[in-house]
């Protein structure tokens, strides 16, 4: 067994494993008995201000805050691209005007939609 | 079992070095005290002047202040305990991890200081939780929180594993949990811990 050429290497893997193993155990050990957990329910609270946590972290939110930002999204990318369509506004041709037109359009019957849902209603 | 002192140096002169597990133990906890970020009143002030470079806390191994208890050994109590702050003071030291230690620093942490006679301070915090070390100082100086961490590591290097004098997280007898005092009609209800603090009998 000793005259395998890959004897060493095992002996090396061996002896690596135990260099990182054995000061965990010995930490695991020595936790063990020098110090037991002794856990509270005050102790174990989540929150580590000193104040106790209230309520519960699962709220759910109402989806009108979801629409509500997805149309506000819609209309601050519309001023993105508004902003340079007006400062070109005299060099434009009539394509790209018709163009922006039809962007414009396309987002002011999205509004009239979400209008209509009733979605700009708040409940 | 204490070795004996001057057999000790006998052999460290001899090029021997001996001893315990308790010693090594003791000498690791008192060379790596992590207090806490917790500062109540104006005595944080010096105790932030005693971390800097001047006065410099990190020559004796604590100058990594933790914000979170779950990692810190020391609670050093700096300044006034506003009766409204007192809870969260006690809720704090219960979530510190055993063994853990008090410095009670300035007049108002030991009794109330000046402000004893107010309606709204606790009159020491010893009421509801165990101190190690009291300075007394209006605010104490930085030397004086040395000094009183100096202290505090002698007091850890006599701490004992086994026997009576073991610390109560190795004692399964003993209390480990201080009940949190809530805010009553007048005072803190209970106005202190008679486990930590025996109610003293005034005589007329």
């Amino acid at each position: 067994m000793a005259a395998n050429p890959y004897f060493s290497l095992a002996v090396l893997f061996v002896a690596a494993l135990g260099f990182g193993l054995a000061p965990l155990g010995l930490a695991r050990l020595w936790g063990m008995v020098f110090s037991p957990p002794r856990p509270n329910a005050v102790k174990n609270a989540i929150y580590e201000c000193g104040l106790e946590s209230k309520g519960d972290a699962w709220v759910q939110f109402r989806s009108a805050y979801y629409l509500y930002a997805i149309i506000f999204l819609i209309f601050d990318v519309e001023a993105v691209f508004l902003l340079p369509f007006a400062v070109a506004f005299t060099g434009l041709g009539a394509a790209a005007c018709f163009a922006m037109l039809v962007f414009v359009l396309l987002l002011i019957e999205g509004l009239a939609w979400a209008w209509a849902k009733g979605v700009l209603t708040w409940q | 079992m204490a070795a004996d002192q001057d057999l000790k140096i006998e052999l460290g002169k001899q090029g021997v070095f001996v001893t315990t597990i308790e010693e090594l133990y003791n000498w690791g906890r008192r060379s790596s005290v992590w207090p806490m970020q917790f500062g109540l009143a104006c005595c944080a002030i010096e105790m932030i002047a005693t971390t800097m470079a001047r006065y410099d806390i990190a020559r004796f191994g604590a100058e990594v202040f933790r914000p979170s208890p779950r990692q810190a050994d020391l609670m050093i109590i700096s300044g006034t305990v506003t009766k409204k702050m007192a809870p969260q003071v006690v809720r704090l030291y219960n979530q510190m991890a055993e063994p853990k230690y008090v410095i009670a620093m300035g007049a108002c942490a030991i009794s109330g200081g000046p402000f004893k006679q107010g309606y709204n301070v606790l009159k020491g915090i010893d009421r509801y939780i165990p101190v190690d070390v009291h300075i007394p100082g209006c605010p104490p100086r930085p030397e004086a929180l040395l000094q009183a961490f100096i202290t505090l590591q002698e007091k850890i290097d006599k701490q004992q594993l086994t026997g009576e004098g073991r610390p109560r997280h190795l004692d399964s007898e003993a209390q480990c949990e201080f009940p949190v005092p809530e805010q009553g009609e007048h005072d803190l209800e209970p106005p202190s811990n008679p486990g930590v603090w025996p109610v003293p009998v005034v005589i007329k």
